[in-house]
């Protein structure tokens, strides 16, 4: 790098300024991080009403959620239908610990988190040796049998779920009865956390492993990529997070129980907004949580008795409208006006 | 010196009641441009998959610079020296040039910059530098075989197997690809080639390996190796006489 003195081959210069703005580019996308992170955090200052309020929080949760679900859908490949397994996880280490043993709920998280990644491996062992549409049906079909388990475990509440105590406001016990500006900023930084860490994998050799493992996993064997273990290292991440979710939820609604954790509809809920915004980018959850989780809310709020489907109706119009018009999702338009404007600049 | 750097020894493979490969032996010498000819369904991309682990032998044993290296899974292989480039491309097309590449690089260089600008100099060897931040699903298809090149070339081996990496080019894009198999042979790297453009491996290799029916035809230096009745008869005759 220093050895300005030797005539250096004419090839040196140009991969040192390649590799500058490279550097360059991920410097700027962390300050991007930093001023709508930093906007975000203002928002239930702006926002004071409670119902909106209680909107942002799941918005930013489900954010945080899909990018979780990111890091082994989006980024590695393997498409998973069963999230709600790891949520559920979560939920249940969190509200168990807490009211059964008096553990704060952020002990419980990290708990719930350890025991999360230690189940997807479990599970990656015999779930990575299927291809595809297998793979998705298996996470499908445990996800329900760890529903059915709890459902008839008495010892986590069975059907009846858990109830948490009331106790007064506390960061120590995640407990908030009067404002719920700080579960906004729970949520937030759950979300900032699961954005920086992979913003650090994108540039790491998980990251490319993930994303060769995704594209073609023979031809990354080939180039010496560990598929398996690539598969496993990104669920267990993957499902760390998802529980530490659980978790938060757990805490913010006080109550749980088996389908209000762990249903069907919870897994769908964290692929969608990725695949909404962006599959395998750094920004599509957020922009699909920011587009899905309001809509849904507002049309079950204002639709609610009327059909508990038509959330799902309306999820289903939104993946076909993707699918059919911004198969990358809606991030990418924003990603073909840049390239077009490059081509423009170059002479 | 001739130092032998792959070696197969009478190595099968059967899938179910077909033979691919049938007790094929190889020696392949240290710095040598080995080409691996023959028609259509002559088990030449089968013996690659061999090689680099794609797939197990039924019996026989490939050794690695006299190690056994039969049972060991292709990421192995690589770090241990082999790489190879696939018949149809198969770039990563969700990551860029240079993503693809570094995808390599990371067998020599845990750190991504340090990968990153391996990667760098390795699309530069190839003249793909100016594409770096091209998605790889956009490229021309010479530009891709050259990204297949690269791809191998950062992983540093010093076994590079090439499936029909001229097949397909223009006379102009093949000349420049020998040009390219040449320089990569000059850094010391062995290379085995599969390939069809017979006028194009001939004056490049310099020794030539015939597989016919999954077995080894012939075998010597290319002048020979076209001379050879039963090459002739099991592959060049009919080209020759429909030209």
């Amino acid at each position: 790098m220093t050895s300005t003195t030797l005539p250096a081959p004419a090839a040196v210069p140009a991969t040192a300024s390649a590799a500058r703005a490279f550097a360059a580019k991920r410097r700027r996308t962390l300050l991007v991080g930093l001023v709508v992170f930093a906007g975000m955090a203002a928002l239930p200052y702006l926002v004071r009403d409670v119902y909106l309020q209680n909107v942002l929080i799941l918005t930013v949760m489900y954010a945080a959620l899909s990018q979780s679900w990111n890091i082994l859908g989006g980024y590695c490949g393997q498409i998973s239908l069963g999230h709600a397994l790891y949520f559920g996880l979560g939920a249940y280490f969190t509200s168990v610990l807490f009211v059964t043993y008096g553990v704060v709920p952020w002990g419980g998280m990290l708990a719930g988190g350890l025991a999360s990644a230690g189940v997807a491996l479990l599970l990656g062992w015999p779930c990575f040796r299927l291809a595809g549409h297998y793979f998705s049906i298996a996470t499908i079909v445990i996800a329900e049998i760890g529903l059915l388990l709890v459902h008839n475990w008495d010892f986590v509440g069975g059907a009846m779920g858990i109830q948490w105590p009331f106790n007064p406001d506390s960061w120590w016990t995640l407990q908030f009865a009067r404002d719920k500006v700080p579960y906004f900023h729970f949520a937030l930084g759950l979300f900032v956390a699961v954005w920086f860490v992979t913003y650090l994998i994108e540039d790491s050799r998980w990251g490319y492993w993930w994303r060769a493992v995704k594209d073609d996993a023979q031809a990354a064997e080939s180039l010496g990529v560990e598929v398996f273990r690539s598969k496993m290292a990104a669920a267990a991440v993957s499902a760390f997070f998802t529980a530490i979710g659980g978790g938060f939820y757990a805490a913010y609604v006080s109550y749980i129980d088996p389908e209000s954790v762990m249903s069907f509809r919870f897994s769908l809920l964290f692929a969608l907004p990725a695949v909404l915004g962006g599959i395998g980018t750094l920004w599509g959850a957020l922009v699909g949580a920011a587009i899905l989780i309001p809509l849904t809310e507002i049309s079950r709020s204002y639709l609610g008795g009327t059909g508990s489907g038509l959330d799902l109706i309306l999820y289903g119009l939104l993946v076909m409208l993707v699918a059919l018009a911004r198969p990358e999702g809606v991030l990418s338009l924003f990603k073909r006006t840049r390239t077009a404007r490059n081509q423009e600049a170059a002479p | 010196m001739t130092e032998i750097i792959l070696e197969a020894e009478r190595v099968t493979l059967r899938f179910g009641g077909l033979v691919a490969n049938a007790d094929v032996s190889l020696a392949v010498r240290r710095g040598e441009i080995l080409g691996l000819i023959g028609p259509n369904g002559a088990g030449k991309s089968t013996l690659f998959n061999l090689i680099s682990g794609t797939y197990r032998p039924t019996s026989g044993r490939i050794l690695l610079e006299g190690q056994d290296i039969t049972g060991l899974p292709a990421p192995e292989r690589c770090r241990r020296g082999i790489a190879r480039t696939f018949q149809v491309p198969r770039s990563f097309d969700s990551m860029n040039v240079v993503e693809n590449v570094i995808v390599g690089g990371f067998v020599r260089h845990p750190r991504a910059a340090e990968a990153r600008a391996a990667a760098l100099a390795t699309l530069d060897v190839v003249g793909l530098a100016h594409r770096a931040d091209a998605v790889a699903g956009e490229l021309t298809p010479p530009e891709k075989r050259r990204l297949e090149v690269a791809r191998a070339l950062a992983t540093e081996p010093r076994l590079l197997l090439l499936d029909e990496v001229l097949t397909g080019l223009t006379p102009s894009e093949a000349k420049a690809g020998v040009e390219l198999i040449r320089r990569v042979a000059e850094r010391g790297v062995t290379v085995i080639m599969v390939e069809h453009v017979m006028e194009v491996v001939m004056p490049l290799v310099d020794r030539a390996v015939v597989l016919h029916l999954g077995r080894v035809l012939a075998e010597g230096r290319p002048a020979d190796v076209v001379r050879d009745e039963a090459v002739i008869a099991a592959y060049l005759g009919e080209r020759r006489r429909a030209a």
